[in-house]
């Protein structure tokens, strides 16, 4: 086996890639059923409304993002305030 | 002839996914469980796009199909074509004049229960997507065998399958024991595994965690087979055919080793041992 193989062999083959890419999708597309997904945008309307009468943000400073990893649940909530505030 | 088992069971066939295999595993299951001896109906869920009769070679006996008798124009008996080989397997072809909405559930499970009282299994052979057909091939079903391409689209949409059958089958709604799934590795390269260009038996199952029902491994056979109409678990020289039976073995019960899965080595070739 030439140096040229050995050192191809050490990079993720494409199979490697395609399991990588599945596993986010997969874990993505059972972080929540269909319907438990489907709060996420009312919620961060609603935030940004609740948000909005104390502070002035931009609709895009808001992000609220769902993740599962095994049993437990993380909601994420990132607000980024305008910088006058500070 | 009469029945093996006490209890039927409805068994789908589905995939998400077209083009995987499920029309060929649809035929090569039912009759493998036919030539074991149990009386087995095979359901063609395919509305206007019917293709089970082909691959199963009875394309020119249907008369009736599965929308005639939903809609009372024709009784079982009229419509279930009986094999050539086994005469404890009948076909219930779809119907190709129609669409998938002249099914309801209502209808469905009527000639799924009528079908139960004479035969041991039912193989609903589902038609692809996630729309209304698909959803009626796996709302009556005890297990359900997914067909899956060990390639990213055909995983992810298992996947998403999975995720249907967990919630809208008819033992989710009624919150009963969930329907106990298989999975059936097709169009598999043991060659190209190998290499890394294809994902492996074990990443996919990884994924998606099911229990492994079988690897049939991607084979001319199985064309050779449609062409034919005969199901291609009848030729029992051919790797996918032998694949098939021994697939059948594991959901009977037996244990088998897995075949086909590993890239027979050239030291392997040479001393004639055999590929785990």
């Amino acid at each position: 086996m030439s140096i040229f193989n050995f050192l191809k062999q050490r990079k993720d083959t494409t199979a490697d890639i395609a399991k990588k890419r599945l596993q986010i999708i997969v874990s993505h597309q059972r972080g929540g059923d269909e319907e438990q997904k489907d709060f996420i945008p009312k919620l961060q309307q609603e935030l940004i409304n609740v948000i909005s009468k104390y502070v002035k943000v931009d609709q895009d400073q808001v992000k609220v993002e769902l993740e599962r990893t095994g049993d437990c649940s993380i909601l994420e909530l990132n607000i980024t305030l305008p910088d006058t505030l500070a | 002839m009469s029945k093996k088992k006490q209890t039927c069971e409805v068994i789908v066939v589905t995939s998400g996914k077209g083009g995987v295999g499920k029309t060929t595993s649809s035929a090569a299951i039912s009759t493998g469980l036919a030539e074991r001896g149990y009386r087995t109906a095979v359901i063609d869920f395919d509305v206007g796009l019917r293709n089970l009769d082909l691959v199963m070679g009875c394309e020119r006996r249907v008369v009736y199909d599965f929308v005639n008798v939903i809609q009372g124009e024709a009784t079982l008996n009229q419509a279930m074509i009986k094999d050539k080989r086994f005469d404890n397997l009948f076909i219930l072809p779809a119907s190709q004049t129609r669409d998938k909405d002249a099914l309801d559930k209502d209808s469905v499970g009527r000639v799924i229960n009528e079908l139960k009282e004479s035969f041991d299994y039912i193989i609903c052979d589902s038609p692809a997507g996630i729309e209304a057909g698909a959803v009626m091939a796996m709302y009556f079903a005890d297990q359900a065998i997914i067909v899956t391409n060990p390639e990213v689209s055909s995983v992810r949409d298992s996947d998403r399958i999975l995720g249907i059958l967990a919630s809208r089958s008819h033992r989710a709604e009624e919150g009963k024991e969930r329907i106990k799934e298989h999975l059936l590795i097709t169009r598999f390269s043991p060659e190209r595994a190998a290499k890394g260009d294809m994902l492996s038996v074990q990443d996919v199952q990884e994924i998606l965690s099911v229990p492994l029902l079988g690897v049939i491994p991607e084979s001319k056979s199985v064309l050779r087979a449609s062409n034919e109409g005969i199901p291609v678990i009848n030729d029992k020289d051919s790797d996918a055919g032998q694949a098939y039976s021994d697939a059948i073995k594991r959901f009977l019960g037996e244990e088998t080793p897995m075949r086909f899965i590993e890239k027979a080595g050239i030291f392997q070739r040479l001393f004639g041992a055999s590929t785990e």
